[in-house]
């Protein structure tokens, strides 16, 4: 019966007309988004109350009556944030105790990661064939230009402190554990069982225990393994250790990437004649190191933010350094100040590396499609 | 091929392990390693006012250190050969034993356990010290037996953790140890009001007074509860090593009783009057060759940051921060027990 | 002479055969490792006991035995410093596990919360509990509570303690708060709380039968709670309320009775809930989305509310996703408590290194951590693995 206001003919279709204001624009954004309900609401009044009361505070402490100038605490007498000792401190929090005149060299490698980087993390990056052999260069040439050498000053492992140190050992940790891990990985899914039970209990236990067990196994355990004449630097134990750590974390981040490949790959490569570690190098691992990049940036976010745990086997990060400053009696008691600083660094680092992971993710999943 | 590479890794491994136990026989001569390796590898403290602490530029300096300058000089002419490695309580005896450090100058108590068990050497004492209490006047106590049901900062892993448990138990007293892992944490626990009082060595109690800004708020407590003979240390079974360090400190403390001074000892050094002057200066004898050193060995260790009394003053004494008087470490003939075998 | 120079030529081919065949080559290259391996321990052990015999150190774990000499602030169980090292590791033991299993509990609340509040649809409340994830996952764990505990110790001193009703104080110290004491005849409340548990167990098998068989539900929770708090409270009052507390008072530098939460837990505690939280949220973030939108527009279909399509359908499928990577998280939270060392909350690597200096066992302790935190992990993973089998899809 209806059937017939479904028949209607018209000559000509209306003229769309505008939505309603409350469904479009800033007001009908907001009643979608914020006001949808009477609980949404209040919940919305309730977090822009908070949102107000904190970035208020935080932009009054922290800019509006803070204090800049001074030589110590005692030049502080407004209410907020004391930024005094950022003028003095800020290269020992960069470079910890590195000689002044030869941080140039501490710069320059950090600029050199960039490009020595890039080949690995984007695509289309101009040159990246010779940028690539530059990228395996980098640790020796970062490393020259850390420790000295060849025309450079020496300069101890002592003096490297600050975020230097955070960055080196992070750095250093990720690189040396990549072909471990890429090693441990394979051992774990081989068919020869001594290689895949080793391999297993290796990752499994270093896995299981927390890092600054570690450190003091570098710490006080290392030096008992080793030969009685042989002394490693704290610094190169803290690395050893921590690549040891990282290769775990690595190794089931890669084998991950392994599984994800289709088996037809595998028996393609084999029906071609390829040798194990041919089709390893040739096949396998370039597509499962690709879609482990994510992964691989994770744990380094992971163990950049451990590096600060040093600090509990008496190196000087710049953590270290922060707890340094707030004990000396100039600076006694400026710890927020200090610790927002710290996290300002590591937040600045982690955040932008867990967002380009996370666009990496994107891309891949759509490629997969 | 493959059983080539296999029987070359064992044999390679088994030369290491033999050649690693060979080497451990023949581990002794720290000073040959000393001197190959160009510095004196020396073990501070994280940060202690007055013993090891960072000066502007970012140097260590400090009484403590002072002995390390002193070491280097007696073995290279150079107090600034000396390479220093930052331990906190837990890890310096590890350092020391693994041989990280040649030497460990950290205020270290000299007590049986660690020199007999733990296979050190103690080579005398540079500062003789005992643990104390520091707490606000506001709390009304005038002595530690009335701190019943008080909170106690303390280092964890020293030898005052040790002590204070002991001088509560014995004076039947409770309290609540508050454990931290360095002195400058603690320090800042107790500027929080975290405890009440806060327990170290006395000069340590002293150095902590001189960093509040309302010193005249604090007070030491009179009690001292235990003997804490502070000194620098190394492994067990060197006895060169343990001579050259042992006789360093002994130079620094007889150059204060025979009055030779940062400024005068390059004057002194000529051949003079006093034969034990002469003796220890090398223009007369040969002490500096039975250490294995040179003949001027001493005149270095003066020169790199004077005699005791001058390294005492320049950091702990008067006119520093910490002011803190001689007393019990002033020569045995100005009433102190300082006290060094002459050098014949 | 032909013969000899024959069977040479055909050695040497066995032996290339030998190199090149598969499975003798991979018996070769696994004897070569596990040589290799073996020697690389001798190597090391070699090493050890020279060090050790150097050290004047003997290896064993009798010093267990001897008295520690030390005090530790935050005991479960009776310890003095007469006690031994081994009970004193005990201690801290009971600590981590103190700490982990807190901050467990409060990380999953946590966690929950902000993973479902960032899939709300109120912009700002998502964007805010964003800021709030990205925030904590990107700063240093051990920076986060050496922060907090900075916080907490700028809390008010003892002689300004905030008060609620004069039996709760808090001040920089910590949490003081009244102990209870329990007298004769509290076994009976205790006995009914467990009669409310295994009550409110069968209650709830025997709705859950009749749910599955007429679609009648029952109101569990309130159920529940009244079997399992309302049930022992009267019975405690019925015997004539066996149970007392004991009121801290102010004393002349503290408080004396109670009990107290140090500073050191709280911060710790606080710490790892939030950051361990930041991470469970993710993963109850991506365990919601992967559960497909069809089911839940089959559930508006069949006219279930919001409400109670996320608690009936959607979460019960994303748990399947949840949870075996937040197991992980929670035994990663058991791990980073190792970091108390930090602000001085007594924990078993806390302690241990103490003994480590006090005594120097160093391989001893550092076996012991490493043994513990092994089996934390093990049991975790067993329990991952009968979990995941438990709810693993049933085919049809």
């Amino acid at each position: 019966m209806t059937d017939q206001a479904f028949h209607r003919q018209q000559a000509e279709l209306l003229p769309q007309r505008a939505a309603p204001m409350t469904q479009v624009g800033v007001v009908g954004w907001a009643r979608t988004n914020l006001f949808s309900s009477w609980l949404n609401s209040i919940l919305t009044l309730v977090a822009l109350y908070i949102i107000w009361v904190v970035v208020s505070t935080l932009i009054d402490w922290a800019f509006i009556s803070s204090h800049v100038s001074g030589t110590d605490r005692f030049a502080c007498t407004s209410e907020g944030a004391c930024w005094a000792w950022l003028d003095q401190r800020i290269q020992q929090f960069l470079y910890g105790f590195y000689p002044s005149e030869e941080t140039w060299r501490v710069n320059l490698a950090f600029v050199l990661l960039f490009p020595a980087l890039a080949p690995w993390l984007f695509d289309n990056v101009p040159g990246a064939r010779y940028l690539r052999w530059f990228s395996l260069a980098y640790p020796i040439i970062a490393a020259i230009l850390l420790a000295g050498g060849l025309g450079l000053t020496v300069v101890g492992t002592d003096k490297l402190g600050g975020f230097t140190l955070n960055l080196t050992v992070g750095l250093a940790g990720i690189v040396l554990s990549l072909p471990i891990g890429i090693v441990l990985a394979l051992g774990r899914q081989s068919r020869l069982p001594i290689i895949r039970i080793l391999s297993i209990v290796f990752i499994e236990s270093v896995r299981g225990v927390p890092l600054i067990t570690l450190l003091f196994v570098s710490n006080i355990i290392l030096p008992i393994f080793l030969p009685p004449d042989v002394s490693l630097n704290a610094v190169i134990r803290v690395i050893v250790m921590v690549t040891a750590f990282a290769s775990a974390y690595m190794a089931e981040v890669i084998r991950g990437g392994l599984q994800a490949i289709p088996k037809g790959q595998y028996e393609a490569a084999q029906a071609m004649g390829l040798g194990y570690w041919q089709m390893m190098r040739l096949i396998i691992l370039p597509q499962a190191l690709k879609i482990s990049i994510p992964g691989i940036v994770n744990t380094f976010i992971g163990l950049f933010k451990d590096t600060t745990l040093v600090i509990i086997i008496g190196l000087f990060d710049i953590l270290g350094i922060a707890n340094a400053m707030v004990s000396n009696p100039d600076w006694l008691g400026l710890s927020s100040e200090t610790y927002v600083v710290v996290a300002l660094f590591f937040f600045t680092v982690c955040f932008s590396m867990s967002r380009y992971s996370i666009h990496l993710e994107r891309k891949l999943d759509t490629t997969n499609r | 091929m493959k059983f080539t590479a296999i029987t070359g890794a064992v044999a390679a491994v088994a030369a290491m392990w033999i050649a690693g136990g060979a080497a451990g026989g023949a581990h002794a001569a720290t000073l040959d390693d000393v001197k190959a390796a160009g510095e004196v590898k020396c073990g501070i403290n994280t940060g202690l006012p007055g013993f090891a602490f960072t000066d502007d530029k970012g140097n260590w300096t400090g009484f403590d250190v002072a002995y390390c300058k002193a070491l280097a000089a007696a073995v290279f002419g150079d107090p600034g050969k000396v390479k220093y490695v930052n331990l906190t309580g837990k890890n310096r005896f590890p350092a020391l034993a693994s041989g990280e450090i040649d030497v460990l100058s950290r205020n270290t108590t000299w007590t049986f356990s660690r020199d007999v068990d733990l296979g050190f050497t103690f080579i005398g004492v540079s500062y003789y010290d005992g643990q104390g209490f520091i707490g606000r006047t506001a709390l009304g106590a005038k002595s530690a037996k009335e701190l019943d049901g008080a909170s106690v900062c303390i280092q964890t892993g020293t030898t005052t953790e040790l002590n204070l448990a002991d001088y509560f138990r014995s004076n039947n007293i409770k309290y609540e140890p508050v454990p931290i892992e360095t002195n400058e944490e603690a320090r800042k626990a107790y500027e929080a009001e975290r405890c009440d009082v806060y327990t170290t060595d006395a000069s340590g109690l002293a150095a902590t007074k001189s960093t509040f800004p309302d010193a005249e708020n604090h007070m030491v407590f009179p009690e001292i509860v235990s003997k804490e003979p502070l000194g620098p240390l190394v492994r067990q079974g060197d006895d060169q090593w343990a001579d050259i360090a042992r006789w360093t400190l002994n130079a620094l403390i007889n150059a204060e009783e025979l009055g030779l001074t940062q400024a005068n000892v390059d004057k002194m050094a000529v051949k003079g009057n006093n034969p034990e002057v002469n003796r220890m200066l090398g223009s007369e004898g040969s002490l500096g060759e039975m250490l294995g050193l040179s003949k001027t060995w001493a005149v270095a260790v003066i020169k790199s940051e004077g005699n005791y009394s001058e390294i005492f003053e320049r950091y702990l004494g008067k006119d520093t921060p910490l002011g803190l008087a001689r007393g019990q470490n002033a020569l045995y003939k100005d009433g102190g027990i300082l006290y060094a075998p002459p050098m014949r | 002479m032909a013969t000899t120079a024959l069977t040479s030529e055909a050695k040497g081919l066995e032996f290339r055969r030998l190199l090149t065949d598969e499975r003798s080559r991979g018996i070769i290259f696994q004897l070569a490792v596990a040589l290799g391996l073996l020697a690389f321990i001798i190597f090391i052990v070699a090493n050890t006991l020279a060090n050790l015999e150097k050290a004047g150190l003997e290896p064993g774990y009798g010093f267990l035995n001897d008295p520690a000499f030390f005090d530790i602030n935050q005991r479960l169980i009776e310890y003095t410093s007469q006690s031994t090292f081994g009970r004193a590791l005990v201690v801290g033991f009971l600590n981590t596990i103190l700490v982990s299993s807190l901050g467990i509990i409060a990380a999953a609340l946590i966690g929950f919360s902000a993973g479902v509040l960032r899939l709300s649809n109120n912009w700002i409340l998502s964007r805010l509990v964003t800021t709030y994830v990205e925030f904590t996952r990107n700063v240093p764990v051990l920076l986060q509570i050496i922060f907090w505990w900075a916080i907490l110790t700028g809390l008010p001193k003892v002689r300004d303690s905030l008060s609620i009703g004069d039996a709760l104080f808090l001040n920089n110290r910590g949490l003081r708060m009244p102990a209870p004491i329990l007298e004769q005849g509290f076994g009976w409340v205790f006995a009914a709380f467990i009669v409310g548990v295994v009550a409110t167990i069968v209650i709830a098998k025997w709705a859950k039968r009749r749910q599955d068989q007429t679609g009648q539900t029952a109101p569990m929770l309130w159920i529940g709670l009244g079997l399992i708090i309302g049930l022992p409270v009267i019975v405690h009052f019925i015997i004539g309320q066996p149970l007392s507390w004991d009121i801290p008072e102010r004393t002349r530098f503290n408080f004396a009775g109670g009990f107290n939460v140090t500073p050191e837990l709280i911060a710790l505690w606080f710490a790892l809930s939030t950051y361990t939280g930041a991470f469970i949220s993710e993963n109850v973030r991506a365990g919601i989305m992967a559960v497909s939108k069809g089911q839940s527009e089959a559930a508006f279909a069949l006219g279930l509310r919001p409400n109670q399509t996320m608690r009936l359908i959607v979460i019960p499928q994303a748990l399947r996703v949840i949870i075996p990577p937040t197991t992980s998280q929670f035994l990663n939270l058991t791990k980073n408590s190792s970091l108390a060392i930090a602000i001085g909350y007594q924990d078993l690597v806390s302690i241990g290194g103490t003994i480590l200096n006090q005594s120097g066992q160093a391989l001893e302790v550092v076996g012991i951590w490493m043994a513990v935190y092994l089996s934390l992990s093990l049991l975790t993973s067993a329990f991952m693995n009968w979990y995941n089998n438990k709810i693993a899809l049933v085919e049809r």
